[in-house]
């Protein structure tokens, strides 16, 4: 396996990332590590192709955005809106992660093996976020789809306004958002939750998981609005 | 959108260092604050003996000689200047009310930045390496520095406009986000607990909030603590006291901070790249301010 190592002092942000978009020539099933990240903004983001990236140090904002299929590890903390709009593919921060980790993300997988802060998978729309620490307010406000699991507390407001996507949560929850119960966690969902956090690489056991979700109360929610569109 | 650093030396062989070290970090925010820039600088503490304020003057060429002249004689005591740029620290062997009081009254073309013993507060607008250079930030000594790179919101591009902003001695603040309740607490302060305010910008408010607090007993860190129920809006705050330094982001977070903490210093930043080329930063504590939760370091903290 050859390994190519970019130093970013050297070559700045636009040529790491057509370099690892695969526009400077063929990437697929490449190695590549990313040396003096030293925070800087975008770094591995609009990745399209089968690609192994490791970061070293931490990153700025929006980190692995836009991912499709490439493996990006981050050797560090990440800035805000690490892997937002996650297509597919898989992001791991070895670090924490600022706001809006995995924010909109469709599907692929986020580790966020440190703590998450505030908004984590707002709006997520078919991404798995699994986090080993904590996570901050308003996470998964709006959250479509996707699962979110969290190994250890949730702040304030989980789940506010939430449609379809499933929350795990190990440790304690602050408070929950409008609209976002606790529900029943079923043997499926929790051998559902055991293989997640396998493929999460976190030692998680599933039946302490508490599973919360829609209570579908809200206005979008009632059939006699429909018409209102 | 605005960009806010700061650095505060725990080891004291550092200090002949501090400009150099803070100057990068400054230099990284500019895409968050093209339009103006300004900072704190702690040195030279004067002791209870010894005031000094810093002044800005607009127009170019100023007599500084004469004014410190001028101030021996009317005050009847030695006097000394130190231009740098269009700023001077005028230091004189008296209390720092006396001394921000007679430049203010007799010298209405001047705008005093900043008054204290150890506090000396530049700003100007430009680009911030521009007035990094124009200050000489990277010769500079001192034990803790704050500054700020401004994207104007809420009031003019204009040198008075820049942060930090000071209302009492020693006391500064520098602020990315914006106050929403600034009006009416402005007026409250100014109208009854007699606060002076020098500006229409809405970080001098806060600034005086905390000057009015501390007056009243408060330490630093309880002012801000009474600041997060009073003071509605959107911030991050940095803060520098004669022998301190907090941070203090409000509790719906919407303003960036992230700290690094090793035995000699410890940073903030709104983003991490302004911490990326401080010494040892790799192996430094690293981690984002929780909202809603004052954090202090020295200043009997």
């Amino acid at each position: 396996m050859t390994v190519e190592t970019i130093d970013l002092d050297a070559a700045g942000v636009r040529a790491l990332n057509r370099r690892l978009q695969g526009r400077e020539g063929p990437v697929a099933g490449r190695h590549f590590i990313v040396t003096n990240a030293k925070g800087r903004h975008a770094l591995a983001a609009g990745l399209t192709e089968r690609v192994n990236v490791r970061i070293r140090g931490h990153v700025g904002y929006y980190c692995a955005g836009m991912n499709r299929l490439a493996d990006v590890t981050v050797e560090g903390n990440a800035g805000t809106g690490v892997a937002e709009n996650l297509m597919s593919g898989a992001v791991r921060v070895t670090g924490d992660a600022s706001q809006s980790a995995g924010a909109s993300g469709r599907g692929g997988l986020l580790v966020v093996e440190g703590s998450a802060s505030a908004r984590c998978g707002i709006t997520m729309k078919g991404i798995d976020i699994v986090v080993g620490g904590s996570i901050g307010h308003m996470s998964a406000f709006m959250a479509q789809a996707g699962r979110l699991v969290v190994c250890g507390d949730a702040g304030a407001y989980l789940g506010d306004s939430i449609y379809e996507a499933e929350i795990f949560v190990r440790g304690r929850v602050e408070s929950l958002g409008a609209d976002c119960v606790e529900k029943e966690l079923s043997a499926e969902d929790a051998s559902g939750l055991e293989a997640l956090l396998a493929e999460a690489g976190m030692d998680g056991d599933a039946a302490r998981f508490r599973r919360y979700g829609s209570a579908r109360q809200l206005y979008n929610f009632r059939i006699d609005n429909a018409a209102a569109y | 959108m605005c960009g806010i650093v700061g650095l505060y030396l725990k080891n004291p062989a550092l200090r002949p260092h501090l400009g150099r070290l803070f100057a990068p970090m400054m230099g990284e925010m500019t895409e968050r604050g093209p339009d103006s820039a300004g900072f704190a600088v702690y040195r030279e503490d004067g002791g209870r003996e010894r005031a000094k304020v810093t002044i800005c003057s607009s127009a170019p060429g100023y007599d500084w000689a004469g004014l410190a002249e001028r101030a021996g004689c009317e005050l009847g005591v030695e006097a000394a200047v130190e231009p740098a740029s269009n700023h001077a620290v005028l230091s004189a062997a008296t209390d720092s009310a006396t001394l921000r009081d007679w430049v203010e009254a007799g010298h209405p073309e001047l705008s005093v930045t900043s008054s204290g013993a150890a506090l000396e507060i530049y700003k100007d607008v430009g680009l911030p390496a521009d007035v990094l250079e124009r200050f000489g930030v990277s010769q500079m000594a001192g034990s803790h520095m704050i500054g700020h790179t401004r994207m104007a919101t809420e009031s003019a591009v204009t040198t008075e406009g820049a942060h930090p902003f000071n209302t009492g001695d020693d006391l500064c603040l520098v602020h990315n986000g914006s106050l929403s309740n600034h009006h009416r607490l402005r007026d409250w302060l100014r109208d009854r607990q007699g606060v002076r305010f020098r500006t229409d910008n809405d970080t001098e408010v806060a600034a005086g909030y905390l000057t009015w607090r501390i007056g009243e007993g408060a330490s630093i860190a309880e002012a801000l603590e009474a600041g997060i129920r009073d003071l509605d809006g959107f911030y991050t705050f940095a803060v520098g006291t004669r022998d301190g330094f907090s941070v203090l982001r409000d509790p719906i977070a919407c303003k960036p901070a992230v700290m690094a903490e090793n035995d000699d210093w410890v940073a903030m930043a709104s983003e991490f790249r302004a911490l990326a080329r401080l010494p040892d930063v790799e192996a430094a504590s690293v981690w984002e301010p929780e909202p809603g939760r004052v954090y202090s370091w020295g200043g009997g903290a």
